[in-house]
């Protein structure tokens, strides 16, 4: 019961981030909805998860703010209006048809299918020495999977720095 | 079941922020949503009934825990998440930079 007025409260606070005019006001309000997300994820018995998310959405709303603050600006809404909400509707109506043909193969809800997940909870204590099964998971069955994430995360680093820097190499080495 | 399709109306409040707003910073916020109601829709998949966190302890029964599978490739998706957000958000930065606006439509030369 918890759980669906928790989601409540995150569609509640994400249809304000997503319409309300001023721009830092919308990044607060995403910053509730995961903050909401951290505490559905404690309900659901996932303090790891809980953990990164707080942390993660810390930084993004860091990050998010740097980008908005004194950036603001009023929109005008002009033009085509009809047309892009109309095709905005059509988008989420074909969506939520193919999403709710694919919830019915589903399993219900609080009987989770543990056919993988069954080798690990029996062999992981004894093979890995891990306490926490979801550490177990991730640096050891699944150890590929983190090395592929710190991938990720250093080439979006690489990126960043490649865009964000002021000038280009090249003009340095022409003024010196 | 309803959890799942609360989940779902979360994604289609990210979508139509992406397909719909005009605003460079409201449609990273779109997207920023749709992330999040993916991770909460695969730990969601996960959950049982009274089970409990799957850390070991002493004298309890193994095979009532929530499924951690889930959650530890959700742990690395909440990651990759923050990589791309400040990714797409510097883009954003360079991109005001530049033009002087977030306006996807005044933004002339990047129009085919």
């Amino acid at each position: 019961m918890e759980l669906h007025l928790l989601l409540l409260f995150m569609i509640i606070t994400a249809i304000i981030a997503i319409e309300v005019k001023d721009l830092l006001s919308s990044v607060v309000a995403v910053g509730a909805v995961g903050f909401a997300l951290c505490v559905a994820f404690l309900i659901l018995k996932a303090p790891d998860l809980a953990i990164t998310q707080l942390v993660v959405e810390i930084l993004c709303l860091i990050i998010l703010i740097r980008a908005t603050i004194k950036k603001d600006l009023p929109l005008v809404i002009e033009g085509r209006w009809v047309f892009n909400t109309v095709s905005t509707v059509v988008f989420v109506a074909v969506f939520l048809f193919f999403a709710y043909a694919a919830l019915r193969e589903l399993p219900q809800f609080g009987e989770p299918m543990m056919s993988v997940v069954k080798k690990y909870l029996e062999e992981g204590t004894s093979e890995t020495g891990a306490v926490n099964l979801v550490t177990a998971v991730i640096l050891d069955f699944r150890a590929y999977d983190t090395l592929g994430e710190a991938t990720v995360l250093f080439t979006a680093v690489i990126g960043i720095m490649a865009v964000l820097r002021p000038r280009g190499r090249k003009k340095v080495e022409e003024k010196e | 079941m309803t959890l799942y399709l609360l989940c779902l109306a979360l994604f289609s409040v990210g979508l139509y922020g992406v397909l719909r707003k005009r605003n460079l910073v409201k449609i990273i916020i779109g997207l920023g949503i749709i992330e999040y109601s993916m991770n909460l829709f695969f730990v969601l998949l996960g959950y049982r009934y009274h089970g409990r966190a799957p850390i070991d302890a002493q004298a309890q029964d193994i095979l009532n825990m929530v499924d951690p599978l889930p959650q530890a490739l959700v742990l690395t998706s909440i990651v990759i998440g923050l990589g791309v957000t400040a990714l797409v958000i510097s883009i954003a930065i360079r991109i005001y930079e530049k033009y002087g606006t977030f306006d996807i439509t005044k933004i002339k030369r990047l129009k085919g």
